[in-house]
């Protein structure tokens, strides 16, 4: 009978597998550069256009939309965790704010002696009385050397602190509070005046990024298709790990670690790679967000950022890559309006759309559209 | 030990006999599990203690290369606590496990003990329910499972026909592509012993494999079961006595009682046994 079976088996199974692999559908794709060519031409209407015409669009919301492709960009890096793996971090403020300040300490010395005090040192520095760098700032005049800090600081900070944690298989609720103490315990580190990060004013006034006016209408437009780019770049790399056999060990040990454990898989490793790998993206989106907002303080490390981050992508819909990317554009859209009408009520509302969210939008607003597409689909047939 | 004929070509066909084919007894695998000895498995005075509590107590057992073993007891008498001594998930108090002649499981983890060949079905069935058929199958089969080579995994033509080839074993093939999660009880325990069989173990331990199933089911488990006789060694753990007395044919039966042997026979010795209708043919 077993053989009879055997014989049996489909021919059509290996076709079947080939289509099944493609990065995304050709509507996806479609959809996504259409998507990124709007948003790219954007900044031509703020360079191009006279201020007075119809289709001028301010530096202001460039720069803002620039801020919110950062904040994508950090989604995007706690979904992988996060949506795939099942690892709620409520700590990425951490990772964010590192690449911000590696980032951030590059953009002071370049200020040069153009500030307050016209020091060779940066302005806190000469306020709080430090003469001399760090060793932890030593070559950050060198712009390279502080990307390389961006990615690293956080990549190792996350490896290290990953490592113990996955080792002792701490998990759930607990790995999240962890990773919130951790924050919050680097945050009060931060806020001290004598650990050489500019206390609770953090690093601000810079003048210029690689001897560009930081200020130009064409430095802001650079940076923001940087960052367009930056995150185009990492939806793919994201896409490319997630569809991959990997991904499906990730969602495996979201879903089910002790039975991926049976089956021959150490979760460690994987753990360690999804996590670190968010970090490092994090850490990337801080670095981009720096010069464009003009500022970094320890507050980026406070609870409040990390948990809006989860909104983020509770949002726009959990494990779907695309989700987190609209669920951080769309909550700090809400914010920007909220803010500027009733900013004492922001919270609240944040609160609001979360308890919404979890309550109506267990799939955010992408399972929303999938669940219409799908009834309307249904109706036609 | 006596084996089975099947059970010593088996043997065979386990060490690396080397290009000319010879049969390989004595040269083994470096890497590989040493069956020359002709047992798959050896437990020796196991004793677990959970606050003084015995689960397992001096429990000594070997399984024998292609042997199906049915172990049965009554409730609390070790046998899920056994398994996951095996697998690694529990750490005895005592003793020592072996597989083969060369592993010594207690100091693996999970995941070495799977790579090293045993597979384990758990008594709940535990399938990823978010992947489809194929992806259970494709996630189990066996193969380097590092991170990186995982990240960059390719299937072959000739891993797509060991799934193909397994599917149609467990008679899923018409759901290869349907989620997991979405299958019948007695489906997913196929899955599961598909997912199993992809591993390529040694040693399969099944865990009450056709709880909750329907009779259908269980026959057709039954059958499965049969079908892997002689091609793995197999221990099953089971409640279902009628299903034990299908399956176990003319092997031997090991009696649990309060985590240590109490009996070990074919079916009908064992069932004549006074002591074994005392705690439990008899309740």
């Amino acid at each position: 009978m077993n053989q009879a079976a055997t014989l049996a088996a489909p021919p059509s199974l290996h076709p079947a597998l080939m289509t099944r692999r493609s990065l995304f559908s050709p509507q996806a794709w479609l959809g996504l550069l259409v998507a990124v060519a709007f948003l790219a031409v954007l900044p031509m209407a703020n360079l191009v256009f006279a201020p007075d015409h119809p289709l001028h669009i301010s530096s202001y919301a460039v720069a803002l939309l620039g801020k919110f492709m950062c904040y994508a960009l950090a989604a995007l890096a706690l979904d992988l965790v996060w949506g795939y793996a099942g690892i709620l971090s409520l700590g990425h403020g951490l990772f964010f704010a590192l690449g911000g300040y590696a980032h951030g300490m590059y953009l002071m010395r370049s200020i040069g002696r153009d500030g307050v005090y016209q020091s060779d040192l940066p302005d806190f520095m000469v306020f709080l009385n430090w003469k001399t760098y760090p060793w932890y700032w030593w070559g950050t005049e060198h712009f390279a050397y502080a990307w390389f800090l961006v990615l690293f600081v956080p990549g190792l900070l996350a490896f290290l602190f990953g490592y113990f944690a996955f080792r002792s298989r701490i998990k759930g609720v607990y790995f999240s509070i962890i990773t919130q103490a951790l924050t919050y315990a680097a945050m009060l580190l931060f806020f001290r005046n004598d650990t050489g990060f500019g206390g609770n004013n953090g690093f601000t006034d810079f003048k210029r990024i690689l001897g560009f006016d930081i200020t130009a209408a064409s430095t802001r437009a650079g940076l923001y298709w940087i960052t367009l780019a930056v995150l185009f770049g990492a939806l793919i790399l994201a896409r490319v790990i997630t569809q991959s056999k990997l991904g499906r060990v990730l969602t495996a040990v979201r879903d089910s670690e002790s039975r991926l454990r049976f089956i021959g898989y150490d979760p460690l490793g994987f753990k360690l790679f999804v996590w670190t790998l968010s970090a490092v993206l994090c850490g990337i989106a801080g670095a981009l967000y720096v010069p464009q907002v003009g500022i970094i303080n320890p507050g980026e490390m406070s609870t409040e950022n990390s948990i809006e981050m989860v909104i983020w992508v509770a949002t726009g819909g959990r494990g779907t890559l695309i989700g987190p990317i609209i669920g951080a554009g769309a909550v700090n859209g809400l914010k920007t309006w909220f803010t500027s009408v009733l900013p004492e009520y922001w919270l609240y509302c944040l609160g609001l759309i979360f308890v919404l969210v979890t309550l109506f939008l267990p799939q955010g607003i992408v399972g929303l559209v999938r669940r219409i597409m799908r009834h309307r689909e249904e109706r036609r047939v | 030990m006596t084996l089975h004929p099947a059970a010593e070509r088996d043997a065979q066909s386990l060490t690396e006999g080397g290009p000319s084919g010879e049969a390989g007894y004595g040269r083994v695998r470096p890497a590989g599990v040493d069956t020359s000895h002709g047992a798959i498995l050896y437990l020796e005075d196991i004793t677990v203690s959970f606050d003084g509590f015995k689960a397992l107590n001096n429990l000594s057992l070997d399984i024998g290369v292609g042997e199906l073993r049915c172990v049965i007891g009554p409730n609390g008498a070790g046998k899920t606590t056994m398994m996951d001594v095996i697998t690694g998930k529990t750490r005895p108090t005592g003793g020592t496990v072996f597989f083969g002649q060369n592993i010594d499981l207690t100091t693996l983890n999970e995941a070495q003990i799977a790579d090293a060949g045993i597979g384990r079905k758990f008594q709940r069935p535990t399938v990823f329910e978010n992947h489809t058929v194929f992806e259970n199958l494709e996630l189990a089969m066996k193969m380097n499972k590092g991170v990186r080579s995982t990240l960059f995994a390719r299937l072959s033509s000739e891993q797509q026909d060991r799934i193909s080839d397994t599917l149609a074993l467990i008679r899923l093939t018409p759901e290869i592509w349907r989620l997991a999660g979405l299958l019948s009880h007695g489906q997913k325990q196929w899955l599961e012993i598909g997912m199993l069989l992809m591993q390529e173990p040694q040693l399969l331990l099944l865990d009450e494999p056709v709880a909750g199933m329907t009779d259908a089911e269980t026959e057709r488990t039954g059958e499965l079961l049969n079908e892997l006789r002689g091609k793995h060694s197999l221990m099953v753990v089971e409640h279902d006595m009628d299903f034990v007395t299908q399956i176990a044919g003319p092997g031997k039966v090991t009696v649990l009682h309060e985590g240590s042997v109490l009996a070990e026979g074919t079916m009908a010795h064992v069932q004549a046994d006074p002591r074994v209708i005392e705690v439990y043919l008899g309740r």
